[in-house]
Parts: C-alpha cells; structure tokens; sequence
C-alpha cells in the first residue's frame, strides 16, 4: 500500500511544494518509509539536474563517509568537465544530494550514464522544469529538509511509500524519472506482476534500470514509449494492455499530467476537477488538505486514462 | 464416527447420515435468515449495550480538528446522553467514521467520508451530503444510509441488510460478497460488481462495468442501463410484474425513479453452474451418498 497524488494548476503558478507537502502528509499512513516529490516550476533555460552520491543510510559509516563523498562528487565533477557542460549553478543540499543549473547540447543519455558510473551516483532527474524530490521519512521532514514549501509552479506528483517489494532506500523510492528524458516523471501505487519479463524486453532496448523496484519499469516504459513518437494519452492505453498486475500510476511532463488505472480498478484513487485545478490522490483526505471546503469528487473507473494540460 | 460400521450407515437415511458424520442438517434454501432470529426471544432484536436515545434530542458536532477515533467516541458518548439526532460537521474526508452503531439513530453527515465509511452498523439512518470513499456500510446489518454524491469502490461490501443508497455513480467491485440488503445506485457502477454475491439485491439505474455478477451465488442484480460485459455464470432472467412493482416502489422511495419507468430493467441472476451454494462439497458427497 503506497500513497500518490498529482495535481495541476491550469495557466498559472501555485506553492506546489507546499500543497504537495499538505497532500502527502495526509497520506502517510498508506508510506511512512520514503517520500518523493517531482514539482515543475516556470521553465528555466539552462537544465536543472538532481542528483544524490549515497543512500540515507551510507551516512552510518563512520567518518571516513565525508571524504569519499568528497571524492566522489569531484568525480562527477570531473566528468561533468569532460562532457562540456557549462555548470551555472551547483548547490549542495545536503551531505548526499546535490542540485546543479547547467547548459549543455550534447547527448544527456551518455552524459548520465558516464555520471552514474561513480560509486553511489544516482540522477534523480533532469529537466528545464522537473525538480526530483526523494529521502526517507514523512513529508514534512523532507519538504524542510529540502525547502520544497516555498517551491513555485504549475503542477506536481508526489509518494508516500510502503515498501513491498524492494528495500527502504532511496533508490527505490518515487517518483522515478523517464532516463534519459528531460522533465518526465512517474509515481505508482500498485504491483506489476510481469515485471521481469517487461524489465528484460525494456534492457534488450537498451533501457538501464537503477534499481529492482517495480515502478521503475512504468518510468522506463513511458520514457520508451515518448521516445518513440507516441504521445503521453496513448502511451498510457497501451500500458494497460501491455503491463500486467494491479497498478494506478500518475506520469507527469513539463506541461502535462496523467493518469491510468489497470483492468481490475483495483488501486484506489480520487479525481477532483475544476476549471482552473485538479487534484487527484489515494485517499480524499489528501485532496480535503488543501481544500477543506465540500467539493465534487469521483472515482475513475478501471482501464481509465485521462491527461491534463497545464 | 469410529463407533459407527458401514452397515449402520448404509441403513441410515440421508439426513441421519450427515448427523452421524458429524455434519450439518441445515437444507440452505437462499433465505438463510430464518435460522438467525427467532421472534420468541425478543431480547436478540436489540443489544443490550445501545443506549436508548430520543429522535428530537437533537445535536451538532465540529469533526474539523478531531481524529476518527475522537468522532466515534464522541457519538457514543451523545448517544449515551440520548441525542437521538447528531449532525457531523466538517468530516473532511476522514476515514471510518460513525462505524459500529449498533441502534437506532439519526445521523446525518454534513460532508464527505473517507474509506469504510458508516461500517458494521445494524440499525441507524445515515444521510451523507457529500461523497463516501470505498467500502461504505461495509458489513452493514440493517438501516438506511442514503449519500446524496458518489460513492468509491466496494459499496456495501459483505452488507448483509437495510437499504444502502447512492444518489451518484459508484466505483468497482460494488456489493462484493453482499449477503443481503438492498443496495441502490443512481448512476453508473464499476467492473466486477455484484462480484461473488450471495443473497440480497442491487439496483443500477445507470450503466454496468465489465464482468457483472461474476462467480455470483445468488441473490438478484438489476441494471437500467448498458452492461458492458457479464461475468462468469451471471445470466440475465426474465423481468416478472412482481419485481417491477419492487423496483418501482424502492426507486420511488428515494427519488430516484426513472421517467421512464422501470421496464427497461436487465434482470440478473446467477446461472448456478459453476457452483451451488446449496450443495454439497464433492468429498462430503462421496462420503454420504
């Protein structure tokens, strides 16, 4: 049992980071291990990625961390240089996750992979709007610890995880980002049964898969799907034909949010709309945090796909 | 069963079989209710713990800032009092509220309900304003609940009497494993509803999700609009006088009946092929015939 929700605003910008956060803490009886936010804001020019050199828990090992975390990000750095990226603006966030504004034309496919090769590094996403949000513990403690409430944008999906079927990490934690594909993101509530089958069809592509949860595979899946030409509605309809198992998962792009439900409607999920937001969680109570007075709610039914713009 | 030779059960009768085998006697005929009440002992008609309360004590209740557990407190505490009339204010979507109550009361909830909304209830009238989330009235034993808005999935799962009414449209799975009651949908409802269905009745007046009735034991589904599919052994029977005058007079009774009448009504039933409820185990058979 895992938590998600989404929400756009139509032709404006809102405290997405905070709404999530109000959405997400409500949720999270259905996740207390892990936390994960993917929020756009205004597009920018240069490309923001998110990145993380350990998981959480890497931090326990001593002292002797400190200095391989140093080795490690002056390698990414190093690589970065070699790649020719003009590096704007690089902030820490905190001792294993880092945020960096940079320009670059080359191929962001081979950038990433020669990046994820230093121990540890993971890229949690890059995008023009897409900023990657995931750590372990509840909402709030990771909206403070990564100063998401003031964040400002037009749409967000969110995850509050109970880990079933893979470790409590990072790494598996959503949402997950569509590698190599700028700003496209996935959250998933649910179990996919032919994963394995799928996860090697999706590597005989050429696909790399970071970790062995699987919702991964929905990421991966959509980033295939858009690389191909084929547009966010029917990559979704053809995964509810393709993807066995019981599955609500929510995809989100620079100016798009979707949203599909397996063949047994078996995930929940609730549907607000109006005409300028719509919100949409696993529980109402999440969508009654942000809005506490009596509104319309439905529940999509099973084989349903629907997308928004912003 | 040691004590017994096969000559001595060859010479039994049926019935003096399977109660030397140690089996139940009871013929299950669909209306399993006969056995559980017996009108000479009134005193199972009421729990000796539900508070007697007073239909014009009335009372209101701001559920804004309390948990669940408070809420629920709270109105057995007012029911204690003999508020026979509680208005719940500001639910906010809030998971199992007013569930357990175990006698009559007038509950009306100001607000939408989160997840297993009104459960395990035997007695009270519930009005909902606004929308309940899956699994309302589950378990529920007898009463009204009426939301006016939707409802999610898993309506009425297991009710086993009273009348569950959704003015809206419903999610998936409505009235899985429902053993009795009645439950009443405006609109349209999900895939897989009336899924392994034993006794009782549903009536959609709009449309039917895929899989309809699937693996349905009995009871009674009627649909005023589309069916997208049928499920495994859910077969459509023929529409009687008897049950348009039902479905008349509880459609009439919650404002929902159609303008057009009622005799656009699929009926369907189970086709009793792929299991009978009523019958035997296939070991137990060898065993006794």
């Amino acid at each position: 049992m895992c938590g998600i929700a989404g929400l756009i605003h139509k032709g404006k910008s809102s405290l997405v980071g905070f709404e999530m956060t109000q959405m997400l803490q409500a949720l999270k009886h259905r996740g207390p291990d892990s936390t994960g936010y993917a929020v756009y804001g205004n597009e920018v020019n240069d490309l923001v990625m998110r990145l993380k050199i350990a998981e959480a828990e890497d931090m326990q090992r001593g002292s002797g961390i400190y200095a391989e975390l140093d080795r490690r990000i002056n390698q990414v750095d190093s690589f970065i240089d070699e790649h020719g990226v003009k590096v704007t603006k690089k902030d820490k966030i905190n001792d294993y996750s880092y945020r960096y504004e940079f320009s670059f034309n080359g191929d962001l496919g081979k950038l990433a992979e020669h990046i994820e090769e230093v121990n540890g590094a993971e890229i949690l996403s890059v995008g023009k709007g897409l900023e990657l949000i995931k750590d372990l513990g509840d909402a709030s403690d990771v909206s403070n610890a990564y100063g998401l409430n003031s964040f400002k944008g037009t749409h967000g999906i969110g995850h509050t995880r109970m880990a079933t079927e893979s470790d409590v990490d990072i790494r598996s934690a959503h949402p997950y980002w569509a590698f190599p594909y700028n700003d496209v993101s996935v959250v998933h509530n649910g179990q996919i049964t032919n994963y394995w089958i799928m996860r090697r069809q999706m590597e005989k592509k050429g696909h790399r898969f970071t970790s062995n949860c699987d919702s991964e595979l929905l990421a991966v899946y959509t980033a295939h799907n858009l690389s191909l030409g084929t547009s966010l509605e029917n990559s979704l309809k053809q995964s509810i034909e393709e993807i066995d198992g019981v599955f609500t998962y929510l995809v989100a792009t620079k100016d798009q949010l979707g949203m599909a439900k397996d063949t047994m409607a078996a995930k929940p999920l609730v549907l607000y709309e109006s005409d300028d937001l719509i919100a949409m969680a696993s529980e109402e109570v999440a969508i009654r945090a942000i809005l506490p007075q009596e509104i319309d709610t439905s529940d999509p039914y099973d084989e349903e796909v629907r997308v928004w713009q912003a | 069963m040691a004590s017994i030779t096969e000559n001595e059960l060859k010479s039994m009768i049926q019935e003096e079989r399977v109660k030397a085998l140690g089996m139940t006697s009871e013929q299950l005929t669909g209306r399993s209710m006969f056995m559980e009440f017996d009108p000479g002992e009134t005193e199972r008609f009421e729990y000796p713990w539900a508070p007697q309360v007073d239909f014009n004590k009335r009372t209101e209740l701001d559920t804004a800032d309390m948990t669940s557990t408070e809420v629920n407190s709270e109105i057995r505490n007012l029911m204690s009092k003999g508020y026979g009339t509680i208005v719940l204010k500001n639910p906010r979507g809030k998971h199992s509220l007013a569930v357990g109550i175990l006698s009559k009361l007038n509950l009306i909830i100001e607000g939408s309900t989160g997840y297993f909304g009104v459960g395990l209830i035997d007695g009270p009238n519930v009005r909902v304003n606004g929308r309940v989330g899956w699994s309302c009235g589950e378990n529920m034993m007898s009463g009204t609940v009426l939301i006016e808005k939707n409802a999610g999935s898993t309506f009425g799962a297991a009710i086993r009497g009273g009348d569950l009414v959704c003015k809206g449209s419903v999610g998936s799975r409505t009235g899985i494993d429902m053993k009795g009651g009645t439950i009443i949908v405006g609109g349209d409802t999900g895939a897989l509803s009336g899924f392994m269905m034993q006794r009782g009745r549903m009536i959609v007046c709009g449309n039917a999700g895929k899989n309809l009735g699937d693996s349905m034991y009995d009871g009674t589904i009627y649909i005023g609009g589309e069916i997208k599919s049928y499920g495994v052994d859910a077969v459509e029977a023929e529409l009687t006088q008897l049950d348009k005058d039902w479905l008349h007079r509880k459609l009439k009774q919650y404002g929902l009946l159609p303008s057009k009448g009622v005799d656009h009504f699929t009926k369907v039933v189970a086709g009793k092929q792929l299991w009978n409820y009523d019958n035997l185990e296939p070991t137990e058979k060898k065993l006794i015939l």
